[in-house]
């Protein structure tokens, strides 16, 4: 019997996904004589027009990883939904925005011009900026679109599961393959990931007062953390609470609080407005000016809450007009 | 030349505030149409994430109603909406959504008069701020 074909891409990513699939090591030589890898640009030589040629259906999964942020990115997502049987959204940047999300606060425009005349290390007296179309020795070249908006790979085509992360470990991946291959998949659109928010897996939970009160709000680089009593207890902000479990809390072992990587939970579209009600909950004061202040000593409440997840978020993105 | 009628959204809480509305009804104060109510048990059920759906279906402001402090029908839920409302705005702001676009006042059962007032001023000020955008 002829083995599965899958495929997998990177639309706007660092390529840590691509990395995290070699940390299946010795597993990835179970993977590969399971299925035929018949697309993945960062390792075979596959070209456009073989995956083309392909018939509808002929793949049997995709993992796609990265936002979309190009028009290449949008087309290539689009021919391998009408090639695949199932489409996967491979770690945060493809299901929730991720890292690239953040260009969400700016536009095409204002990123540009940050970047090609602006930065002071860039030489660029004749201000070149890169153009769609461009004619040279009577020959056209042409670049991808640079849309204004990042958006998360559902938003640009059906996805049927998403593997959360950034980037997903490789027991979750590995998970992920083993369920495909058995035919083991939980309904469509489910996140292949458990049910419940990292407090719940978190190991210092046990360190948690019944009651939280955030006297002041501590910044991560400006204090030494205890290492064995909850984050958020200590005033820094762990976004634990509103970020789904599964990462066997990597970060928070690091003595780093959770930055919401993993996304939110079932029934919440927009992380960082949940996390935003949890926080502002638990402020130590009824008093307006306190209130205030220690709102005031939350540098970037929207880049915080949304690290990752600003394209999925129910405003997306900063208002163009106001830029 | 259509002149821009801002449509606002009220989250006003069951107690209180909605009878300060009423009361403004039954006095028959006038305050302007652009207002569209929207009844929650409690200021503190107000999640940010209404306010945030408000302001993508087209929204141009929200205003929020709730008890006064130590009046709350709950006990403390208008102070965790305060809390969090004083978050929304900061978090607003950097997604260019203007603080203006969304108030937070308390209004007593008695308070139609200020609950009429607090409507009129605020389609006064988003008039002037304008339409919010949501294209992308």
């Amino acid at each position: 019997m002829a083995k599965p074909n899958i495929a997998l891409y990177w639309c706007a990513s660092c390529g840590g996904c691509e990395e995290a699939v070699l940390d299946l090591n010795e597993n990835l030589l179970k993977v590969v004589e399971a299925v035929d890898i018949v697309l993945w640009p960062v390792a075979f030589d596959f070209k456009y027009k073989d995956l083309e040629a392909m018939k509808d259906g002929e793949i049997a999964v995709s993992f796609i990883n990265g936002a979309i942020r190009l028009s290449e990115q949008e087309r290539i997502a689009n021919l391998l939904r009408r090639k695949s049987g199932l489409v996967i959204a491979f770690g945060s940047c493809a299901h929730l925005g991720g890292i690239p999300g953040l260009a969400n606060f700016w536009d095409r425009e204002a990123i540009f011009n940050r970047i090609y005349k602006e930065v002071p290390t860039i030489d660029n007296q004749e201000c070149n900026i890169p153009k769609e179309i461009v004619k040279i020795d009577g020959k056209e070249l042409a670049l991808p679109v640079f849309y204004d908006t990042v958006k998360t790979l559902s938003q640009v085509i059906d996805v049927d599961y998403y593997l959360p992360g950034c980037p997903p470990p490789p027991d979750l991946i590995l998970q992920a393959l083993t369920a495909i291959l058995e035919d083991r998949l939980p309904p469509k659109g489910a996140v292949l990931a458990p049910a419940q928010s990292l407090c719940g897996d978190c190991p210092r939970k046990d360190s948690k007062p019944e009651v939280i009160h955030i006297k002041e709000i501590r910044r991560i680089s400006k204090i030494i953390a205890d290492p064995d009593r909850c984050f958020f207890e200590q005033g820094v902000i762990c976004l634990g609470p509103a970020t789904r479990s599964g990462c066997g809390a990597r970060c928070i072992e690091a003595n780093m609080p959770c930055r919401g990587c993993f996304g939110p939970l079932d029934n919440v579209v927009d992380q960082g407005g949940k996390f935003l009600s949890a926080l502002a909950s638990i402020f130590d004061t009824n008093d307006e000016e306190e209130i205030k202040k220690r709102v005031d000593s939350i540098i970037d409440p929207a880049g915080t809450f949304y690290r990752f997840s600003l394209p999925s978020s129910i405003l997306r993105r900063r208002r163009i007009s106001n830029n | 030349m259509d002149r821009f009628e801002p449509k606002i959204i009220g989250f006003l809480c069951n107690w209180c505030s909605y009878e300060g509305a009423d009361a403004a009804g039954k006095s028959r104060r006038k305050y302007p149409a652009n207002l569209r109510v929207i009844r929650v048990m409690c200021s503190g059920r107000i999640d940010p994430q209404f306010v945030m759906e408000a302001f993508r279906v087209g929204a141009d402001g929200v205003v929020i109603l709730g008890c006064h402090p130590g009046d709350c029908h709950y006990k403390e839920g208008n102070y965790k909406a305060l809390k969090r409302y004083h978050l929304l705005q900061k978090t607003l702001a950097q997604l260019g959504i203007e603080k203006e676009r969304c108030t937070l006042n308390w209004i007593a059962a008695s308070e139609g008069e200020k609950f009429a007032e607090i409507v009129k001023e605020m389609v006064k000020k988003v008039k002037q701020l304008g339409p919010i955008d949501n294209s992308e």
